[in-house]
């Protein structure tokens, strides 16, 4: 093992790292945003409701990141209503394709860890908000989201370490994430064994401090105190 | 839009067809390293956990992309200096070797923790029980834990198993012609991506329904003998 490699291109590395959080920052952010109305409508009693979420759902599930991300990245340049359209210079831009192909990806399966959420709520509660006078609108903002939010945080810090290894694929879309970053360095050193170990540990790292703080996220929302334990 | 797929239809056929039989391949290797990782993470003996808990830990905290990258391009030297010390010409790790590696490290690292779960599941006294009927350690394992612990793992290991579908696309990367390579081959020489992504896009629909039937006959035959408690 040639340490001394490892030390030159830290920096270059951390560089990587950075882009590599921005991406998942954004990306569970955004995706959080977009799953909560699709979440809810996939939870939704009637069925016109939840076909379309389910169709979305489906869809984003049952296809591999990479394909979706080759979609977005290179399967829009094919129509030329796209090419000459105003969002051009964003969906050229492998960044942005890296964004939005990852949030819509996230968000498939934040949507279903929010419906496993809404459905795990004791109907006792509901009926009980519902038989103290309120609306359906007060019901769903003060007792069925907060309540989903706690039941559902494990499995959405679940879902952050996921985007957080799958943000690699950006690196096939050329974008010099931390991968992306380690497969540069790469092709100049010769030296895929150090170089793919530092990486390693560097998401390591990321997926420690990340599990660290969503266990301080779930004790300060006191989520151990919601389950009836 | 009917696709025009230019005679890339048998092309996309063999990819299909490759992609099988390597998360055949992958679901093999890992379900024996998971079985192996949830044995040691269980046993008695302090070394053995902390080996099966370092390694579902390592590698479940590495991208899967890492390890395709890192076994396929990192083995190199490792092998040539083993054809070395076998006499060998030369020795390489192919793309499907590779794939089936990487793809199986990762599948295993997370039916580690399946298995630990359905392990402990499995109530006390049937072990006990088996003791005392004086069976040995490995008979117990075989033909007292081993039946019971499938049942209660197979959703999980259902669950891992369309993962795993999918993350055979990242063996594309080294070059493995699959469904995602034989499409990229297709669009350089149709220059029609977002047909061919999206017929690829269909085909893994396609599998994962497939394999979502398999586990629905799997887990019915499974669970034969229970009756799902009504609630």
């Amino acid at each position: 093992m040639n340490w001394d490699v490892i030390i030159k291109w830290l920096p270059r590395l951390t560089e990587g790292a950075l882009l590599t959080l921005e991406l998942v920052a954004i990306a569970v952010i955004a995706g959080l945003l977009l799953a909560i109305p699709l979440g809810i409508a996939r939870a939704s009693r009637h069925w016109y409701v939840r076909a379309l979420p389910f169709g979305y759902i489906f869809f984003f599930r049952g296809t591999p990141l990479l394909l979706q991300l080759f979609l977005v990245y290179y399967g829009m340049a094919q129509f030329d209503v796209i090419r000459q359209g105003p969002l051009w210079p964003y969906l050229r831009d492998p960044y942005w394709c890296a964004i939005i192909t990852m949030t819509l990806h996230t968000a498939a399966y934040i949507a279903e860890i929010l419906r496993g959420a809404i459905q795990a709520i004791p109907p006792g509660e509901i009926e009980a908000a519902r038989a103290l006078g309120m609306g359906r609108r007060q019901t769903l903002l003060h007792i069925i989201l907060p309540r989903a939010a706690r039941i559902g945080l494990p499995a959405y810090s679940n879902e952050v370490i996921l985007m957080l290894k799958a943000s690699a694929l950006a690196s096939t879309i050329t974008l010099l994430e931390l991968t992306g970053m380690a497969r540069t360095i790469i092709a100049r050193t010769y030296l895929p064994v150090e170089i793919f170990f530092a990486a390693g540990l560097f998401y390591l790292l990321i997926a420690f401090v990340l599990v660290q703080a969503f266990k301080l996220l779930e004790r300060w929302l006191r989520v151990d105190a919601c389950q009836g334990r | 839009m009917t696709p025009d797929l230019h005679g890339f239809g048998p092309a996309l056929a063999a990819g299909t067809w490759m992609t099988i039989q390597l998360a055949l391949a992958a679901l093999a290797v890992g379900l024996v390293l998971g079985l192996l990782g949830a044995l040691a993470k269980t046993s008695s003996y302090k070394p053995l956990q902390w080996l099966g808990s370092s390694y579902s830990t390592i590698v479940r905290g590495v991208p899967e992309l890492l390890w395709v990258l890192l076994i396929y391009f990192g083995t190199v030297g490792l092998m040539r200096s083993l054809a070395d010390w076998l006499g060998l010409e030369s020795l390489e790790l192919n793309a499907f070797a590779a794939g089936t590696i990487a793809l199986g490290l990762c599948f295993g690292a997370y039916a580690t923790e399946v298995f630990r779960g359905a392990i402990l599941a499995i109530p006390r006294g049937h072990r006990e029980a088996g003791l005392a009927l004086g069976l040995s350690r490995p008979r117990i394992l075989w033909t007292i834990i081993l039946p019971q612990m499938w049942r209660i793992a197979l959703p999980g290991l259902g669950n891992l198993f369309m993962i795993l579908m999918k993350d055979t696309a990242l063996v594309s990367v080294i070059g493995l012609e699959e469904i995602m390579r034989r499409s990229q081959i297709a669009v350089t020489a149709s220059k029609e991506p977002f047909t061919f992504y999206m017929v690829a896009a269909f085909i893994y629909l396609g599998l994962t329904i497939l394999a979502m039937t398999g586990m629905y006959f799997l887990e019915k035959r499974a669970n034969r003998g229970f009756v799902r408690s009504a609630s």
